[in-house]
């Protein structure tokens, strides 16, 4: 893999900042009037920064609040508490955490995000075109000729040809759409692409295309990412820095090359060992469980 | 080999391009192997061509009125060379002991039937003037266009009014209640329905209890409140309007559960993420991707519940709360068969039922080809 960019140095203010940054889900007690018993903290105090251009990568087994993490960022879910900062391009700094609904709507146009299921993130009833132009239509910044024109370069950008606008998303394949959430994600120029499991649906072949298109998009366009995953072979070669996320918490982040060489807690080395090596004299490690057991047994 | 079994392929020249049929097209395409429902969608056509032409296709209006001839019982017609389509005249005899009016045919003077004869001036929706209906008696060239004796297809009321004319009059009211009625229960059922599915929360069990307390209301006595509470000297007009708003007032729910239970699992989809996380409106995820997933049930619910409104407006009126006469439908038309004696005697008084059972069955059976069409795999 190439070597990727170095990130800008620590005078510039990083894209995005987050702080303490946590959620809580109530957890009611089955019966009605219902009563509140307590909460599940998905997100437990998430702190990183994200320089422009940067690539980040936040891994973790199923359930660890990844997913949440970037929910809270894109403002889904509003975060319980922390500060979600992020430079808008005309430098002005926002607290995404913090803004009302209202506020927020014009801004969310700056983080866009590719989805994980490629089948169920397009609208069914809507036709390529009008899936990859919606963006443009809502912030109105295009419409008639233009509208057409940007979505046809946005479509030949990801690989696609302008004639398919007029078909429907089930006439596509897994890789194909993907490359149609993509062209959505940037027909808006944002600053930051939140890519949550976006190859984990695809075959390998489809999953390193879809990477290098990615790649090659950031060169274009700038663009920082913030990549969500659970292979860690696709964070290896993808992402300048790795966040390694448990139980809510970031057990630890490092560049991915100190992280794959050397990694310092024990779960990153729990969740390596659990990587199958191509080589086929090295043994899988079936005890991952096993490992996960002691960690916790020994309040890791 | 001497003979080969496989055909050969077509040729390749207009191929058309795979998977670029619209949702839609497959919706219809699906609809069209559902035979009953197809003839049930071409009946219905007929019945509301009838009832938007009634003038033209009635042989006479709905007011027209021949005393001589009360109750004289359905006259088929018949084919012979000599007089075309004819059928005998209709005489009366009173039984000189019991005082019972009979009808017999004298078939010694016909009267001669045709097609496009000329009849009652009308005006076509208050605008075309014609006097051409679509069928009718053939009149001389002698003869006045109401004289000479009358033609009951359908035989004639207590008035000697013209059955079949006053059923294709009355369609216009009782077929279109139900349409009326559908396009409120739509507005409400949606905005209703579509508000407590996607907002969720309180909002949602609230709107669920109302719907439930609406639904538990016994129909009948509801109907009567508010079919007393109209002023008997409004006109028609207005009248036919309070009764498809009565109609449809209660009839909303049955859409707002429907719309809110396909907006519960559409909202989770990642698609109407997308769309908020890209800064649409509220207003725009509801109406341009949730509703579109599902207007295909939504046609199927409305189909349903039309017939619901059609009986609703043919009751209502039976009982003397709807429409009243001099206007036209099914309903008042059926107000004349109150009494078991009338109907033992004069049965062909019942046709408005015949046809209102038609109709009614024809939506049942469109609708089910709709929804087999809507989701083939349940």
């Amino acid at each position: 893999m190439d070597s990727p960019e170095e990130p800008p140095g620590g005078a510039e203010t990083p894209l995005l900042q987050v702080r303490g940054l946590t959620k809580e889900f109530p957890i009611y007690a089955p019966g009605w009037p219902r009563r509140q018993v307590g909460v599940q903290r998905a997100v437990d105090d998430v702190s990183f920064d994200l320089s422009t251009g940067e690539t980040l990568g936040l891994v973790g087994e199923s359930g660890c609040g990844k997913s949440t993490t970037v929910r809270c960022l894109l403002r889904a879910f509003a975060p319980t508490a922390g500060e979600v900062r992020f430079a808008l391009p005309d430098q002005r700094v926002v607290d995404l955490a913090r803004l009302p609904e209202r506020e927020l709507k014009p801004l969310r146009r700056h983080i866009q995000m590719v989805f994980q299921d490629p089948f169920s993130s397009l609208n069914p009833r809507m036709t390529v075109g009008e899936i990859v132009g919606e963006p443009l239509v809502i912030h109105r910044l295009a419409r008639g000729r233009e509208l057409e024109d940007r979505v046809a370069q946005v479509l030949e950008r990801v690989g696609l040809k302008p004639e398919h606008r007029l078909r429907y998303p089930h006439a596509f394949s897994g890789g194909q759409r993907q490359r149609i959430g993509i062209a959505r994600a940037i027909i808006l120029r944002p600053s930051l692409l939140v890519c949550d499991e976006a190859t984990s649906a695809l075959d390998v072949a489809m999953q390193a295309q879809v990477l290098d298109l990615l790649k090659e998009l950031q060169r274009d366009f700038g663009l920082t990412y913030l990549f969500v995953a659970h292979n860690l072979d696709v964070v290896r070669g993808f992402c300048d820095r790795v966040a390694v996320m448990r139980r809510g918490r970031i057990v630890e982040e490092a560049p991915t090359a100190e992280i794959f060489a050397a990694p310092r807690h024990p779960y990153t080395r729990i969740l390596l060992s659990a990587v199958p090596s191509p080589d086929p004299d090295v043994p899988l490690n079936f005890r991952v469980g096993e490992d996960l057991a002691r960690l916790d047994a020994t309040g890791g | 080999m001497p003979e080969t079994t496989v055909p050969a392929l077509p040729a390749a020249s207009p191929t058309p391009e795979p998977g670029t049929l619209s949702p839609w097209a497959l919706f219809w395409w699906r609809f069209t192997r559902h035979r009953l429902a197809v003839g049930s969608l071409y009946l219905l056509v007929v019945l509301y061509v009838l009832a938007a032409g009634a003038e033209f296709f009635a042989p006479y209006s709905s007011g027209w009125r021949d005393l001589s001839y009360a109750q004289c019982p359905p006259q088929l017609p018949r084919f012979s060379w000599r007089e075309g389509w004819h059928v005998p005249v209709m005489r009366l005899t009173v039984d000189p002991l019991t005082f019972k009016k009979t009808y017999y045919e004298d078939e010694r003077e016909v009267i001669r039937l045709g097609f496009f004869v000329r009849g009652q001036p009308y005006r076509l929706w208050g605008l075309i003037a014609g006097e051409r209906h679509f069928f009718g008696v053939k009149r001389g060239a002698d003869a006045a266009a109401n004289g000479g004796p009358p033609f009951y297809f359908l035989g004639a009321d207590k008035y000697g009014r013209d059955i079949f004319s006053r059923l294709i009059h009355g369609s216009r009211i009782s077929l279109s209640v139900g349409l009326v009625a559908i396009a409120v229960t739509f507005v409400l059922g949606i905005t209703i329905g579509g508000v407590s599915g996607y907002f969720g929360g309180p909002v949602d069990t609230a709107i669920q209890r109302v719907i439930e307390i609406v639904n538990a209301f016994p129909q009948i006595p509801l109907w009567l409140a508010f079919g007393a509470v109209l002023p008997a000297d409004w006109p028609p007009v207005s009248t036919y309007f309070a009764i498809t708003l009565v109609l449809s007032l209660l009839g909303w729910t049955g859409l707002a559960r429907v719309v809110r239970g396909k907006i519960l699992t559409l909202r989770e989809e990642d698609y109407a993420m997308a769309a908020r996380l890209l800064g649409a409106s509220h207003a725009r995820i509801l109406f341009r991707h949730l509703l579109p997933g599902f207007t295909s049930h939504i046609i199927v619910v409305l189909t349903m519940s039309v017939p619901a409104m059609i009986l609703g407006e043919t009751s209502l009126s039976f009982l003397g709360l709807g429409l009243r006469p001099p206007v036209v439908s099914w309903g008042v038309m059926l107000q004349d068969c109150l009494s078991i004696q009338t109907v033992a005697s004069y049965p062909w008084l019942l046709m408005p039922v015949v046809l209102i059972v038609v109709t009614v069955l024809a939506f049942n059976f469109l609708g089910d080809g709709l929804r087999d069409a809507a989701d083939p795999q349940g």
